[in-house]
């Protein structure tokens, strides 16, 4: 690289680094006060983006931008009022949930609203030329972001410090029980906060119409690195955000300025990692006040009552029968609904009991998904031995990254936990030679005696059956309640002689393993494997059975998996806009019982 | 709760008449709307004229399409549903290599024909080519093939390459390596860029390139990768010196959105809709116009041929049966809005071509001018090559 | 030998001296009471003693061990038990699971996958909540009980590791007086009996000159008065610093 190009590659990264704080900024406030992980934040910026391109062909492009800002936040503060302020005082994670749900529910309405084209706006008037620098031609528009990033910092930096209402916000965010102590009136700072997050990402959105066209993708795309940005700066740190935004921005310019593009694929993640192993709060965050674990501490996990436990006995029976009745896709989809829920059942096993949050389970279930295809077809094992052994090597993956995990609390541990299952996924999508890259695996299919459908029907259930009591004996096991214990009280735990990490780190093994497990059996019962089986996607997938569940409930995981994989497929079938319909039902849900469905099951102490 | 009631009822499936013959079709819908709307537009229209032409053996088509949830999971348990609960006589669709190749890799195991309509990737019919399955478009290979006479003709000698980071455009950077260096020994690829899909960071992925120094470069980018790398290119002069090949760049889908920013003298692979005057073409235009009063798009065309694939199949074979069919198939010789194809029998490719051409905005919009088709029959390997790859 | 040999205990907070140049030693079967005001560095000292905090310099041994450097599981597993000053209980189980999660972990059974905790150590578990007055409580809920309650169920948890130094960091606060010395007179008994070093603090001046063997007193982090109850009733700079009034002229 020549010195001109390090210049202008160090430009980009500036001018991608104010793009990326606009809507890390906003994300970051949120969390801080409302402890919301507003998944649909990146629903907020697209939201911006789509209305900027529309408003400017009707009012021009400068007009539209502080519009559409100011229309994204009208739609965060109804959002506010009418959604999330009914569950702030519920378990937590559920938020997370509800906005994951406001997300399939936004991007379909943009779907119906502007189609399914990409709209590229206009360029920005007087901003639609390059000037010359270090003898090459550097777009003007890409100056004006260089500036407006830190323009947006200083204000930002100056409301906080400097307003009453921006001592009160940074009050809440270091401890929101003083906060309203003080008599702060949580209701308005609240929604004061979101209608202030919502504007930066609609604002952030409308600014990146110049450089982008608006697209139904875009939502995720932003979410994940604004999640990234905002972990690695430091939850609820501004400053932290506009360093990590920084620092992520320039490494990925330089990557692909010295020829490493294909690194960008998971660099951020990469970056996560490191922070996080090296400074557990990010680069500029405090040690939360009090950590806390996935559930509310306080919720008992009843022993399943003999009741409870005849109709268990009674599913599986009926679930045995099934195959006289009907044959075919019921037993097809059934067999889906059955690895989906040991998958769930095992993600369940370390956020309810231990406590972790895991925002990256998708990872154990890819690598027994994956090891089994690789055993069968490169290894040339029998197919019963790639199955019996592919676990392994999810519980091995667990191992290795629990140990890590563990040593984190909060958010920052499920970010880590997405970071290292962004690491495995992006190894399965570039190695080509071992797991055939983006197109995957296939060939992978079970042994003559196992290949009728009702015969790898009956081998599902058993292997799920017997994993999911495993798991469930396993709660009720000393280490269950010793996992439990280093949730509820850490202090005590450690009072009693119980290892916290150690039981937490074996919880997350044994987990990994029973995710493999359910990993492996769907790689044989599709026949290939590719990429997405262990894609983020796959892990929110989880997480959204989990919570629709319950999370401090023992069977909700179950009935979370079922409603979650029948509601796709029925819908899906038989609804164009399902996304939305997924995601109405969803929040009706989790307004009507938002401790989960498991308690319609169980019934309440 | 209400909800739930309301979708069980939907649940409840429409009875269907025994007389019809079911066509399964599957694709990521909700994934890739931008190419896929138009594609159903197409295959209704086709379904509408056959039918309305009294079917096929004197049964109506019918055609049961779902979306495949865009992942290859989802999409191999809704092709179960089709296969089982649908009993459809053969499937089609398909959009990402991934979802292809599970599904035809499904579809060799369940014993039925697949006719993957979309998917580019080479191996589908090749190196993970089966019995079952046939393919309707021109394959990476085929379309970066047709842009190698043009790009040899150029004689130069610094080529970067610029490709989005999966299978298609992996496999379109390897095979325009291999057949320009064959073709002009000599040939230099100065640089590699490899963004991931969806997530080009246009400004950087741009000034790297103009540090190569190149005379030349072959971009395989569609989509918001696309319309991003041409501003930024534009902008900072990327293109005021080079030549750029394009693989899919005319194509409507993608070349609309860049209006008067189309860059000039682009050579692309596309679908000048609005110029091709073959009768065949004529025809399919003004239906597909009287009948979605919109212009057709590249998928329309796709969606079109595939369905009159399956039925064209189905008339030959003279029934549903799944060996039949795939003697049908093999060698099927039919008509379709780019002329006649034919399905290869020994790799089950199709022959059907592409229009390559070079870009040009006019009034605001780009269009595609000095186009020629290219047959697809003239860029396949011999078959003795492609024996090989299907390790047959 | 003592029990517990505690030899110029330092500890600061960024600036603030919490604990700075403390010496005492516990004998088995002596109930030693640590009292002084509020921030004095009573908890400070029970946190390095239990290895949650690490001492910037001084000694800890426990029957002639060094304690320090260990984690408080560690020293658990040493012998040492102790209740809370803010009770930490596992709210989520209920009082019995509680104390037989404390017996197992002492039995070293706390990883076992296979076993029932339902059966585990049960008889042993209703024996200790029954001492502490909590047996018939041993159904509830934790994270229900009122807090003397709670403060019953964190004995009956130190005592479930056979500790030979029990430390009980204000054991009565939240208790009707008749309550504190039912359960004062109960720790004394565990004590002599069996031979337990017991150290407490203790706001409470009836409870400590009733019960405690000896007193030493912590003021703004050093020990100013160590001696026989009544030895430190008289003495004057606690009566200054802490005592006031109250005791001042018995
Ligand atoms: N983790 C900590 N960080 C900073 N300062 C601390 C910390 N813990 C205690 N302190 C300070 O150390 C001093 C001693 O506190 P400590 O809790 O030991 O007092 P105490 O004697 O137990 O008081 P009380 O009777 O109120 O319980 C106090 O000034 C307190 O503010
Ligand atoms: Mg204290």
């Amino acid at each position: 690289m020549s010195y001109s190009s390090i210049l202008i590659q160090f430009l980009n990264g500036l001018a991608s680094a104010s793009s990326l704080f606009l809507v890390a900024a906003g994300l970051s406030l949120i969390f801080g006060v409302t402890r919301i992980v507003n998944f649909a934040h990146g629903s907020l910026y697209m939201l911006g983006m789509y209305l900027a391109v529309w408003l400017a062909e009707r009012v021009g492009f400068w007009a539209a931008v502080p519009l559409a800002a100011a229309i994204v936040a009208l739609f965060g503060s109804v959002v506010e009022i009418s959604l999330l302020r009914r569950i702030y005082k519920a378990p937590e994670l559920l938020q997370l949930l509800a906005t994951f749900a406001l997300l399939l529910v936004i991007k379909d309405a943009a779907l119906w609203i502007w189609g399914p084209e990409d709209l590229l706006g206009p360029r920005a008037p007087g901003f639609t030329g390059a000037v010359g620098i270090a003898g090459g031609a550097f777009p003007q528009y890409e100056l004006l972001l260089i500036v407006l990033g830190p323009v947006v910092f200083v204000f930002l930096q100056l409301i906080l410090s400097k307003t009453r209402w921006g001592i009160l916000v940074r009050a809440a965010t270091q401890d929101r029980e003083m906060a309203s102590a003080l008599g702060v009136n949580q209701r308005w700072l609240f929604t004061g906060v979101f209608v202030l997050g919502a504007l930066l990402a609609g604002l952030g959105g409308a600014l990146q119409v110049p450089r982008e066209p608006a697209n139904l993708m875009v939502d995720l795309t932003v979410i994940s690195d604004a999640f990234v940005v905002v972990v690695v700066g430091g939850l609820g740190s501004i400053p932290g955000a506009f360093l990590a935004a920084l620092l992520i921005a320039e490494i990925k310019a330089f990557c692909i300025g010295l020829g490493f593009s294909e690194a960008t694929l998971v660099m951020e993640f990469m970056v996560m990692a490191a922070v996080l192993v090296l400074r557990p709060w990010g680069l500029l965050g405090r040690m939360p006040a009090e950590a806390r674990g996935a559930g509310t501490a306080q919720q008992p996990l009843a022993r399943p009552s003999p009741r409870l436990l005849r109709m268990l006995v009674a599913l599986v029976a009926a679930l045995a029968l099934v195959p006289l009745a009907s044959g075919g896709y019921t037993l097809v989809l059934l067999t889906d609904v059955l690895i989906f829920a040991l998958f769930a059942v095992s993600l369940h096993f370390i956020m309810g009991p231990a406590g972790l949050y895991s925002f990256g389970h998708a990872a154990y279930f890819g690598l027994g998904a994956y090891a089994a295809g690789i055993l069968f077809l490169q290894g040339k094992m029998p197919m019963e031995l790639a199955l019996a052994l592919a676990p392994l090597a999810a519980g091995f993956g667990a191992l290795v990254f629990g140990w890590f995990c563990v040593r984190l609390s909060g958010v920052y541990s499920a970010m880590l936990t997405l970071a290292f299952a962004q690491i495995v996924w992006s190894a399965a999508f570039q190695w080509d030679a071992l797991t055939g890259g983006s197109n995957g695996i296939v060939g992978i299919w079970p042994a003559p005696w196992l290949a009728s459908k009702t015969a790898y029907y009956f081998l599902t259930l058993l292997f799920c059956a017997l994993g999911i009591s495993f798991l469930w004996k396993a709660i009720y096991s000393p280490f269950g309640y010793a996992l439990r214990a280093g949730r509820d009280s850490p202090l005590r735990a450690d009072a009693i002689g119980i290892d916290v990490r150690a039981a937490q780190w074996a919880a997350f093994a044994i987990a990994g393993l029973a995710a493999g497990i359910s990993g492996a059996l769907y790689a044989f019962s599709k026949g290939s494997i590719s990429p997405e089986a262990m894609g983020i996607q796959r892990s929110v997938d989880g997480l959204v059975m989990v919570m629709l569940g319950g999370i401090q409930t023992l069977t909700g995981p179950v009935w979370g998996a079922a409603l979650y994989t029948w509601l796709q497929d029925a819908a899906a079938r038989n609804i164009d806009y399902w996304r939305a319909l997924v995601g109405i039902v969803i929040l009706a849900l989790v307004l009507a019982v938002p401790q989960g469905l498991g308690t319609l099951v169980q019934g309440r102490k | 709760m209400k909800l739930l009631c309301l979708l069980a009822l939907l649940l409840v499936s429409t009875g269907v008449s025994a007389q019809t013959i079911k066509i399964g079709e599957l694709n990521s819908y909700k994934v890739f709307p931008a190419f896929l709307e138009p594609y159903k537009k197409g295959m209704e229209l086709a379904l509408e004229e056959i039918n309305r032409a009294g079917g096929v053996n004197g049964r109506k088509l019918e055609l049961v399409s779902r979306d495949d949830g865009g992942n290859p999971g989802d999409a191999v348990r809704v092709a179960e549903e089709l296969i089982t609960r649908e009993n459809v006589a053969l499937l089609t669709g398909t959009f990402a290599s991934n979802i292809g190749l599970a599904v035809s890799n499904l579809a060799a195991q369940r014993k039925i024909v697949f006719i993957a309509a979309e998917p580019l990737t080479d191996k589908m019919v090749w190196e993970n080519g089966n019995r079952y399955t046939f393919r309707l478009r021109a394959s990476t290979y085929m379309q970066t093939a047709m842009l190698i006479p043009e790009a040899v003709k150029l004689k130069k000698v610094r080529w970067a390459i610029v490709y989005p980071n999966y299978e298609y455009g992996q496999s379109a950077t390897a095979s325009f390596k291999k057949l320009l260096a064959k073709a002009q020994p000599g040939v230099q690829f100065v640089a590699e860029q490899a963004p991931p899909l969806g997530k080009i960071d246009a400004g950087a992925v741009v000034q790297a390139l103009i540090d190569a120094k190149p005379e030349a470069i072959f971009s395989s980018l569609f989509a918001a990768d696309l319309q991003k790398f041409v501003r930024e290119g534009n902008l900072r002069g990327l293109f005021k010196n080079t030549s750029v090949f394009n693989l899919l760049g005319g194509e409507p889908e993608y070349l609309d959105p860049l209006k008067d920013e189309t860059p000039e003298g682009w050579w692309v692979t596309g679908y000048p809709w609005s110029e091709i005057r073959t009768p065949a073409h004529q025809k399919f235009l003004d239906a597909y116009r009287k009948r979605w009063n919109d212009y057709p798009r590249l998928g329309s065309v796709v969606g079109y041929a595939a369905i009159y694939s399956a039925a064209n199949a189905i008339r030959k074979a003279g029934g549903t049966d799944t060996e039949k069919l795939i003697a049908a198939l093999k060698g099927l010789e039919m008509d379709t809005p780019f002329g006649p194809i034919v399905y290869r029998a020994h790799d089950h490719q199709s022959t059907m071509g592409a229009y390559v051409g070079q870009l040009s905005a006019r009034g605001g919009k780009g269009r595609m001018v000095n186009w020629r088709f290219a047959d697809g029959a003239n860029f396949l390997p011999p078959f003795e090559e492609v024996r090989i790859l299907r390790k047959e | 030998m003592s029990v517990l040999a505690v030899n110029g205990l330092s500890k600061a907070f960024g600036g603030v001296r919490a604990v700075s140049g403390v010496s005492f030693a516990v004998d088995a079967g002596e109930l030693l009471a640590m009292i002084g005001p509020n921030g004095a560095g009573k908890s400070t000292c029970f946190n390095m003693i239990n290895g949650q905090l690490a001492p910037d310099s001084g000694s800890i041994e426990l029957e002639g061990k060094s304690l320090v450097g260990k984690a408080p599981r560690e020293i658990c597993r040493s012998g040492v038990g102790r209740t809370f000053q803010v009770t930490a209980t596992f709210g989520s189980m209920t009082v019995r699971e509680n104390v037989q999660l404390a017996l197992l972990s002492h039995a070293r059974a706390q990883g076992s996958l296979f076993s029932s905790m339902e059966e585990s150590f049960l008889d042993e578990a209703h024996k200790l909540l029954q001492q502490v007055g909590m047996r018939e409580q041993a159904d509830r809920q934790c994270a229900l009980l009122a807090y003397g309650d709670l403060k019953r169920v964190e004995l009956a948890v130190a005592l479930a590791s056979r500790p030979r130094l029990l430390l009980m960091d204000e054991p009565t606060a939240g208790m009707a007086p008749a309550e504190r010395g039912a359960l004062m007179q109960l720790a004394a008994g565990l004590a002599r009996g069996e031979k337990i070093a017991v150290l407490f603090t203790e706001h409470d001046m009836d409870v400590v000159f009733g019960h405690a063997d000896r007193v030493i007193v912590l003021a703004d982090g050093e020990l100013i008065a160590e001696g026989s109850p009544t030895e430190v009733r008289a003495n004057a700079q606690v009566r200054s610093v802490y005592l006031g009034g109250e005791y001042g002229d018995a």
